[in-house]
């Protein structure tokens, strides 16, 4: 299964004032100065002539979106359908596009598919409505993600800056300090599993969400895109040193053979037994709701360093909604995206466990110093949106990292099972991803 | 006239899928240069394609020792119940046919529990006697752990069929048999499994047809083995793929008629040969 790189959230309302504070400046700039002619109008006219928008999503804190902005506006109707996660979803969104009908009028996508999308115009180029006049509103990471060759086609909803969310209990117990480079992390795991050998620092069994992360925090830029020319390389000098880390992790069986998202995962981050993980912000709304038995016991510090003193992080995951071209109701979707991604919905949303993408929430001190009982009354936003600050810049995705995504392990998983090395298995992979590329049109590698 | 409906239906219903799967196996659509007529180029590109006949020499593999196990098994079952020598032999029928009820994909994510060596049965078991037994879903062992599903499955379906054609063989034999002095194991042999011929054929051709369609116990374990159990473990497995997350629909199309004929080939060598041994 490839990374389930969603935003699992809990509808645990907290109880601070986070979100009626945090609302009032976005709305200010988003809706109020974002008047770049016709298409804004259009949707006013469009909100209030009424009518009924279809939104594919599964991310469950949208569903109080949606009924707010129904209450808000009643001639609306907001029909949320959840079609299935992540490669499920997609599946129906190509093929209802191909068919040129049942076509939803906003649709949930993973940031790392994005390209993927609009690159067969299979979107919409939100700059008619004044998307890009939002520049600056975003963090830097999802910000970049939505943008293609000069066209904005989805608004980042949640983002996953990465960091090291660790079981503060099970590190005392064993008198291992947080670790703040690789080197130190590998020697924690080491020092881990020789006091206890049903515990593990950490778990993998081949996630290309997980390894192009760390391939991006690295500094390694495999994939280079323009256009329809396409660069796949798995040789640069990022790309070795997370692989040679992370081999000596696995020559060692220092990593728990658990696939993530499975039932034994949840069990092992209950126990004890998986004792922490590097992975996006979004970790945070999920823990607290698909882990409530060990309450007390997490806490979250950045994520480990290459260089020690650096402050270098990257993505994990983090989605957006896009309006596909063929949407017979573009207008009153883009007044329901608005208001889910830069209006009121951000407050609904991150009150119910979501990570904003906008620098207004982040940057807030009221988001930034809420305690959270879950993590021993950690401030834990402020180490998240730390994180999000410190994305490295220049990462691009394959315009066809869904396939690509889905053969990961067939070649790099490889090396979780066999004798083939990280490196090898991402040769095998970098060789299919080509073939794939050129199949489909692409000039890949050539 | 008369046979007009019948050959609408037919048409709509078996015809129309099968040509329309042959049409799209002549082109091909890209991302980027939309849809062209490839003529025969996707067959040839099956034909050299290593990951499609590493699928199929799988499940070849999975027929030649899978097939005749689970079969044997159905056959030992039919004879034990139908020799009427088994004390609450209804009780038997009942339970060795009652997982044939259970939908596939759910016996395989229960089996697939069962394998867990952490939190399932063989780590149960791993920690109850202080044994480290092989994990049943590497990747060297995982067709074995399938299987074992499909011959919990469809042992009683086996059973089922070669009890029925043993219930239909006169008894008069039996009794010709007996005053002949003829021993239980010659009756088996020289009267029960000629009669049945004909259902041991049939047993053998949907077993074949249902080996290389595996695909439900393969796709429902890869969650739990993704590394074991590829994208192309078997050819269906294969072509759901292509279709779904590489959107290869035309190369998808063409490995699944390829698989249908293969399909239909050995099927009817099986069937050649059986017919012409009971003439």
């Amino acid at each position: 299964m490839t990374a389930r790189t969603t935003t699992r959230t809990t509808r645990w309302l907290r109880g601070t004032a986070v979100a009626g504070v945090l609302a009032l400046g976005l709305t200010a700039c988003a809706s109020g100065e974002t008047d770049s002619g016709e298409a804004t109008q259009d949707a006013d006219s469009a909100l209030e002539e009424g009518g009924e928008i279809t939104v594919w999503a599964w991310d469950p804190t949208l569903e109080s979106v949606a009924a707010d902005f129904e209450a808000e506006h009643p001639n609306v109707t907001v029909n949320l359908e959840n079609v299935g996660t992540g490669n499920d979803q997609y599946t129906a969104l190509q093929n209802a596009i191909a068919a040129g009908d049942g076509v939803p009028d906003v649709a949930q996508i993973e940031f790392y598919a994005l390209p993927q999308f609009a690159l067969s115009e299979a979107l919409a180029d939100l700059t008619a409505y004044g998307a890009d006049e939002l520049d600056g509103t975003f963090t830097p990471g999802p910000w970049g993600a939505v943008q293609q060759e000069g066209g904005v086609y989805a608004l980042p909803t949640d983002s996953g800056p990465m960091a090291l969310f660790y079981n503060k209990r099970v590190f005392d117990e064993h008198g291992i300090e947080v670790p703040t480079t690789w080197e130190e992390y590998v020697e924690a795991a080491r020092t881990l599993h020789e006091a206890d050998p049903d515990a593990y620092l950490t778990n993998d069994v081949g996630d290309a969400g997980f390894t192009t992360s760390m391939i991006w925090q690295a500094g390694g830029r495999p994939y280079q895109v323009e256009g329809t020319d396409v660069t796949i390389d798995f040789t640069d000098e990022g790309t070795q040193q997370f692989t040679s880390t992370w081999q000596s992790m696995l020559d060692e069986e220092l990593v728990a053979p658990v696939g993530s998202w499975s039932d034994e995962w949840y069990q092992g981050l209950s126990d004890g037994s998986i004792a922490s993980l590097v992975i996006g912000a979004w970790m945070r709304g999920n823990l607290e709701s698909s882990v409530p038995d060990a309450s007390g016991d997490w806490a979250v510090a950045p994520m480990p360093q290459w260089e020690s003193g650096e402050e270098v992080t990257s993505e994990n995951g983090g989605s957006s909604l896009a309006i596909p071209a063929a949407s017979e109701n573009a207008d009153l979707a883009w007044a329901f995206l608005e208001y889910a991604t830069v209006g009121d919905g951000i407050a609904t949303r991150v009150d119910e466990g979501a990570f904003p993408a906008t620098v207004a929430e982040l940057e807030d001190p009221a988001f930034r110093e809420q305690e959270f009982e879950y993590f021993g009354g950690q401030q834990v936003n402020e180490v998240l949106a730390d994180s999000s600050a410190n994305v490295a810049e220049g990462w691009q995705y394959l315009p066809f990292q869904v396939y690509a995504n889905s053969i990961f392990n067939d070649t790099v998983g490889q090396a979780y099972v066999s004798d083939t090395t990280l490196t090898d298995g991402l040769t095998t992979w970098q060789e299919q991803s080509t073939t794939y590329g050129n199949d489909q049109g692409f000039t890949v590698n050539q | 006239m008369f046979v007009g409906p019948f050959m609408l239906v037919f048409a709509l219903v078996f015809l129309a899928p099968i040509v329309y799967s042959l049409y799209l196996s002549v082109f091909r659509t890209q991302m980027v240069g939309g849809t062209t007529f490839v003529g025969l180029d996707n067959y040839a590109r099956a034909m050299q394609d290593p990951q499609f006949w590493e699928g199929l020499a799988r499940v070849s593999l999975f027929l030649v020792v899978q097939v005749p196990i689970m079969l044997g098994i159905a056959l030992l079952v039919a004879l034990a119940i139908d020799s009427g020598r088994l004390y609450g032999k209804s009780f038997f029928r009942i339970s060795i046919f009652m997982p044939y009820a259970v939908p596939a994909v759910v016996a395989s994510l229960m089996w697939g529990f069962m394998y867990g060596t952490r939190f399932g049965l063989v780590g149960n078991l791993n920690d109850a006697l202080g044994v480290s037994l092989p994990d049943p879903l590497s990747p060297d062992l995982v067709l074995a752990s399938i299987g074992n599903i499909v011959t919990w499955e469809f042992v009683g379906y086996n059973m089922l069929i070669f009890y029925a054609a043993l219930r239909v063989v006169p008894h008069s034999l039996y009794e010709a048999a007996e005053i002949d002095g003829a021993t239980q194991w010659q009756v088996v042999r020289s009267i029960k499994i000629p009669a049945i011929r004909g259902a041991l054929v049939i047993a053998t051709i949907f077993s074949i047809i249902g080996s290389f369609q595996l695909f439900n116990e393969p796709s429902i374990l890869q969650s739990l083995a993704p590394n074991a159990i590829t994208t192309s473990y078997t050819p269906n497995l294969y072509a759901y793929s292509l279709s779904f997350s590489g959107q290869q629909y035309n190369y998808s199309a063409t490995v699944a008629i390829i698989m249908g004929l293969i399909t239909m080939v050995i099927a009817y060598v099986v069937q050649l040969r059986g017919m012409r041994k009971e003439a």
